[in-house]
């Protein structure tokens, strides 16, 4: 058996309301609230980026596995703001975890999937016969995600992470991952060139032919190839742009609405990019039971899905962490102008 | 600027993590770690240890004015952390509530930007300390 032994989310305590973006340009943020089906998004503050979040979900994951972190032979950060262009993200993630250095590290970017990327990653390492070092695999989705200032996709870029460790000892795993597949074509519905600023993205583009069809195209494939069916399972898991996709597409599939709802954390938080369907995923896991079955699709723009079967074991219930729902509530609000200084997107800062 | 950077690096254990040391001899905790215990002198035997990520303010002040590379985040506190093993260090409180930040409120370790200040330049990391409960 090969799975999860332990998890860990991370959000910054700072929330902006969609009503206070919408108000400095002069929209209707009631409507756009309701449209996009997110009332606030998560902010990092000045000294955050995606290190610092990937640094807190990794050592919350490493607590609730309740393993010695230098025993981690792999680890994967997942973002699309890595700090550095060139110097990896992972390196510093393992030394502030204390799992350098006997480890391979890298970072992965694939927009938001790049995190359910680096679980595949660790799912192939760890159960592999060469090399046969690697007991644990740690993968970590982490986004301080930036929109341009009056953008569509301001009122929903958010920032926070959340962090998987992989293993293979049926007494440490609390939730095995039964299969996984993936679907990936060339799509440029988002994207950012290197030393621009903010993203880009191709409008109403973005819905049918590159969300839509990726989520679609893994959910089924996944489907197909391990013979399940929607009713077979107790949760369903999607990426979350916003809040109405996940929604939309799980209806799409067949799943009911009831299945979703543990899992949907951008209408609380914003879409945290890398992070949205690994704390979605958390999400679920704070409440799984022994034996309940998870189906789980990540969507990365550029673009591609990977999707993931998931089995609780009875470990799971031994030793829960603080829910991911809980972490919500530890929130202070903010205004545009601390926002904007917190996200640097003054130039002068 | 870059020229500092091996002095950074070689403290990054102590900056990420804490690691300081402790005198076997009479038990006194050292961050940052001391090449001799004061108290033993020759007698004490000084090993390696992480200090505990939690600890109290035993005193702060809001700062309104920062030094370079902090100009953009003041008012800011730091404080005096008495660690939960009686090591002190200083520290900056962050994403605390300015009523909370007292004397006795206990705190714990976070992992943050110690400083950005050349957007071509190495970014430091570091602990800094929030109020919990
Ligand atoms: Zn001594």
């Amino acid at each position: 058996m090969i799975g999860i032994v332990g998890y860990g989310a991370y959000v910054p305590k700072y929330r902006i309301t969609i009503e206070e973006i919408a108000r400095v340009w002069q929209k209707d943020g009631k409507a756009i609230s309701k449209g996009l089906n997110v009332k606030e998004k998560a902010v990092g503050s000045l000294d955050e980026d995606a290190a610092t979040i990937a640094v807190e979900a990794a050592r919350k994951a490493v607590s609730h596995a309740g393993i010695e972190a230098k025993n981690i032979g792999a680890l994967y950060v997942g973002s699309e703001s890595h700090p550095y262009a060139v110097k990896p993200t992972a390196s510093i993630v393992a030394d502030a975890i204390g799992a350098s250095p006997d480890l391979t590290a890298a970072d992965l970017e694939f927009a938001c999937k790049a995190g359910t990327a680096g679980i595949q990653m660790c799912l192939g390492l760890v159960g592999s016969e060469m090399p046969k070092w690697i007991e644990y695999g740690m993968s970590i989705g982490a986004d301080t995600a930036q929109g341009r200032p009056g953008d569509a996709l301001e009122f929903t870029a958010a920032s926070g992470g959340a962090a998987y460790i992989i293993g293979k000892k049926n007494e440490e795993i609390i939730a095995e991952i039964e299969d996984t597949y993936s679907f990936t074509t060339d799509t440029p519905d988002f994207w950012r060139r290197p030393h621009a600023e903010f993203p880009r993205h191709a409008g109403r583009f973005t819905g049918e032919p590159a969300y839509f069809k990726h989520s679609i195209g893994a959910a089924k494939g996944m489907m197909e190839r391990t013979g399940t069916k929607p009713s077979d399972f107790d949760y369903a898991v999607f990426h979350q742009p916003n809040g109405k996709f996940p929604i939309r597409v799980a209806k799409m599939l067949g799943f009911e609405k009831e299945q979703i709802e543990q899992g949907l954390t951008t209408p609380h938080i914003g879409n945290t990019y890398s992070a949205s369907m690994m704390l979605g995923l958390a999400s679920v896991l704070d409440k799984a039971k022994a034996g309940e079955r998870i189906f789980a699709v990540s969507y990365g723009s550029g673009a591609g899905s990977d999707a993931f079967v998931i089995k609780a074991t009875k470990n799971i219930e031994k030793n829960r962490p603080k829910p991911v729902f809980e972490l919500f509530k530890e929130k202070e609000y903010i205004d545009y102008a601390t926002y904007a200084k917190f996200r640097k997107k003054l130039k002068s800062l | 600027m870059d020229g500092a950077l091996p002095l950074i690096w070689r403290k990054f254990g102590e900056r990420y993590d804490l690691d300081g040391n402790k005198c076997g001899t009479c038990g006194t905790a050292y961050f940052p770690a001391r090449a001799v215990c004061p108290k033993c002198r020759r007698k004490g035997t000084l090993v390696a240890q992480k200090m505990p990520k939690k600890g109290k303010i035993v005193t702060f002040t809001e700062l309104f004015a920062g030094p370079a590379g902090f100009e953009h985040e003041t008012p800011y506190f730091i404080a005096i952390i008495e660690l939960d093993n009686k090591a002190r260090l200083l520290s900056q409180v962050v994403d605390s509530e300015k009523e909370k930040v007292k004397v006795g409120a206990r705190v714990e370790k976070v992992f943050r930007k110690i400083s950005d200040i050349d957007p071509e330049g190495p970014i430091a990391y570091g602990y800094k300390f929030k109020v919990v409960g």
